[in-house]
């Protein structure tokens, strides 16, 4: 008689000591929550592995969930989960071979539907009470295949399926693999502020912090009239993406209409993206005080455009005293563009709403620009009110999935 | 929040009381489907009757000749790819203009794609079409000509009884005219209730209208298809308006439309006098306030010409979209160009067609007005666009 899992696993090379049990538990939380609304699942934390039980709770333990439906949703969940790594639907049986060999020819079966197909055996024996060895528990199901499944043939090299079984407190047979998104379980890294414009690059840039397990709120810097209510809705639609990954995103949509009038008004058009960026920076810091954050991240990309060249990034950061995270720094353009297209967030993204803004981004912005000249020209801003202008004008909401 | 002045009309317009009321009662009482034997059925297929009733009147058209469609863009599709698909034999050439609704010109690129040719018939910085282009555009193989009335984001009105003695159409035309190609097709759904159109005495074939832009609801609209004339349905099914447009009629769309064209073409010359002058008022208004402002359209040389409800404006140096967002906050709902195009990128095809320089393409705002506006709501408007231009100068891309 076998039980209908789906075996998850996680955690990477590296994570050890203390560090363990923590992420566990964060990641049993986060497993639980992405399968929240199936009543039928029930996660158990065993060895390792978690373990996702379909029908326990439905009032008919062991029976097998049918047509897989309900194992096939568990692992699209999971699949956006941070910190697993793979899992599989499997059947769990005792550790009885008659078991093992009934729930082996299944998997088999059912993953050949009927044609004739090819074969190996995988066996990994954890459990060292379990007589037979790995290698002699594949020859043993192997055998048992050819004879209990009409049509299939070993093929070892190239095999069509692959019918893995591992042993441990129970046996776990399966047919398939389902990756996660690997990295930490959001929540586990602490939480972080993203700046988030609405472009291509910051909704990546969040979900790449997500993924190394940080948990976000996002600042939005909203100028009307320059920007609209679709520009800002926009935001709460990439937002939504982002915790359709990671869980609800808090958004502090910041007026910044008269900060950016102000450097218009007041600074050398060159330098207003980069005075802009240092008071967005400020606005940002004293945000991720209110939200018990530890850093900023930023969507930025080295060297992509004026205010992403290293010497304007050295003159933005010398505003902001957190670390400003920037997990874009590396990538070409292309590549964030397959990144968000995955992650589900570029066709909101490309949206034009945005452009408005553009009135504020001079002809000629200064590529590199220097530290005196910046300071200089701030000189003419009443930095400390401008901040508390903008802080003063946040509207917060709590975005879910 | 201020109280709101909505001057944007020709994108859609608030529901009348009586529409509503219409609307309201043909979902709550008369539900039945017009084509039941019942009495629940019957009194819904007159409620239909009388508002198709109605709409021909205010064209001048029977009953029988009126197409209840899902809006003025089915109008329009239905005209221009029903027309040329039931006249594929007869000719290919189709000729229409630059300027005309979206609706329009993606029907004859669908018809370009298949074979068809079409002509775009250029304008004048006013947006007028030329009689003599159309002449000499005109072939015999020529099937469909489709001119708009009232242009949509500047307001001008086409010389449409030129057209018709360019077509041979009209009181003049001879015996018999009309019974011949090219069909004429008009796209009326800026100029209904504003502009009076008589099917007969203008000659045309074909007239597109919407409800909603008369304050009738989304949803529906109708096309006035003269008798005699064949067109190939593009919805197909129960054979529900003269096997023209298949599908259970919108019973409450086409009893609200009854109700607000009623009410329009009652009021119309009354209303197309007060609009004017408030067209007129609003226009002055604002070039007084902002002295760089330029008129589009007829409007800026031939008022004549002109629609009584549509003031297109461009202010050179702005961004139309901002400036519609600072006169928002200012409780003044106006318009970049058309609202089909205000969600796009694209820079307006008309307004480009006129010889805009890209400045004031970009800089054009379109205030539209409606019987319900008045005289306060057009101050009002002024004086926020005074302030929201002053507020806005000096932010030019530097």
């Amino acid at each position: 008689m076998s039980r209908p899992v789906v075996l998850v696993r996680y955690g990477e090379i590296g994570l050890k000591g203390a560090n363990r049990p923590a992420f566990e538990r964060v990641l049993l939380k986060r497993v639980q929550r992405a399968l929240a609304g199936l009543d039928e699942v029930r996660v158990d934390r065993r060895h390792g592995r978690l373990i996702v039980r379909l029908a326990a709770a439905a009032g008919r333990p062991g029976e097998p969930d049918g047509d897989g439906t309900l194992a096939e949703e568990v692992c699209q969940r999971l699949a956006r989960v941070f910190g697993v790594v793979s899992a599989s639907p499997a059947a769990e049986t005792g550790l009885d071979l008659a078991e093992i060999e009934a729930a082996a020819a299944e998997a088999l079966r059912s993953a050949a539907g009927g044609r004739p197909a090819t074969f190996k055996v995988e066996a990994r024996r954890a459990n060292k009470g379990f007589p037979l060895d790995s290698q002699a528990l594949a020859r043993h199901l192997g055998a048992h295949l050819l004879r209990a499944v009409p049509g299939v043939t070993v093929d070892v090299h190239r095999p069509q399926v692959t019918v893995s079984v591992e042993v441990r407190e129970a046996a776990y047979v399966y047919t398939r693999t389902v990756a996660g998104p690997g990295g930490l379980p959001v929540g586990s890294s602490g939480r972080a502020v993203l700046l988030l414009s609405g472009g291509i690059d910051s909704p990546v840039a969040g979900w790449m912090a997500m993924k190394r397990g940080l948990e976000l709120a996002a600042a939005h810097f909203h100028s009307p009239p320059f920007t609209s209510e679709r520009s800002r809705q926009k935001v709460v639609d990439l937002c939504r993406v982002l915790a359709r990954w990671g869980g609800p995103v808090t958004v502090h949509v910041v007026g910044f209409t008269a900060a950016q009038r102000e450097i218009y008004d007041r600074c050398p058009p060159e330098l207003g993206v980069t005075l802009m960026r240092r008071l967005m920076l400020r606005v940002a810091e004293d945000l991720a005080a209110r939200e018990g954050a530890l850093a900023l991240v930023t969507g930025e990309s080295l060297g992509q455009v004026a205010s992403q060249t290293l010497e304007s990034i050295n003159v933005i950061n010398r505003v902001a005293s957190l670390p400003i995270l920037r997990p874009l720094i590396g990538l070409d353009k292309g590549e964030i563009v397959a990144l968000a297209r995955r992650i589900g967030t570029y066709d909101l993204s490309i949206l034009p709403y945005e452009d408005c803004c553009t009135i504020f981004v001079p002809r000629h912005p200064r590529t590199r620009p220097r530290l005196e000249e910046v300071e200089a020209a701030e000189a003419a801003l009443d930095v400390p009110a401008l901040v508390a202008g903008a802080l003063a004008a946040v509207e917060t909401e709590v975005v879910d999935a | 929040m201020v109280r709101a002045v909505y001057l944007d009309n020709s994108a859609t317009t608030r529901a009348r009381p009586e529409v509503v009321r219409a609307v309201v009662s043909a979902l709550e009482e008369t539900y039945g489907n017009p084509s039941s034997p019942h009495g629940l059925g019957f009194r819904a297929e007159r409620l239909v009757k009388e508002a198709r009733e109605a709409v021909a009147r205010a064209l001048g058209a029977e009953p029988g000749e009126v197409v209840f469609t899902s809006g003025g863009t089915e109008a329009n599709n239905l005209a221009l790819v029903g027309a040329a698909h039931a006249l594929r034999r007869r000719g290919r050439r189709v000729i229409t203009t630059r300027v005309e609704h979206p609706s329009v010109l993606r029907a004859c690129e669908r018809l370009e794609e298949e074979g068809f040719e079409v002509v775009y018939l250029p304008v004048d910085r006013l947006g007028l079409i030329s009689p003599a282009d159309m002449a000499a555009a005109l072939t015999p193989d020529t099937i469909l000509v489709s001119i708009q009335h009232v242009n949509n984001e500047v307001g001008t009105v086409q010389p449409l009884p030129e057209v018709a003695r360019v077509l041979g159409r009209g009181p003049g035309a001879p015996a018999g005219a009309g019974t011949g190609l090219p069909l004429w097709h008009v796209d009326a759904v800026q100029s209904l209730g504003k502009l009076s159109l008589d099917v007969r005495r203008l000659g045309v074939d074909l007239v597109s209208l919407s409800a909603h832009k008369i304050h009738g609801p989304k949803g529906c609209g109708a096309l006035y298809v003269r008798t005699g004339v064949k067109l190939r349905p593009l919805l197909v099914g129960g054979g529900q308006e003269g096997g023209l447009r298949a599908g259970t009629e919108n019973v409450p769309g086409i009893a609200g439309f009854g109700a607000a064209v009623r009410l329009a073409l009652a009021e119309r010359e009354e209303a197309a006098a007060r609009l004017a002058a408030l067209r007129d008022r609003l226009a002055e208004g604002i070039l007084r306030a902002v002295p760089q402002a330029r008129l589009n359209g007829a409007l800026a040389g031939r008022p004549s010409e002109a629609a009584p409800h549509i003031v297109s404006v461009a202010f050179p140096g702005l961004r139309g979209e901002v400036l519609v967002h600072a006169l928002e906050e200012r409780g003044v709902y106006a318009s970049t160009g058309a609202a089909c195009s205000a969600r796009r990128h694209a820079a307006s095809h008309v307004l480009r067609a006129l010889g805009l320089d890209p400045a004031a393409v970009e800089g054009t705002l379109r205030f539209s007005l409606s019987p319900l506006n008045t005289e306060e709501d057009v101050d009002a408007a002024v004086a926020a666009v005074g302030e929201a231009v002053a507020a806005l100068r000096g932010l030019v891309r530097r």
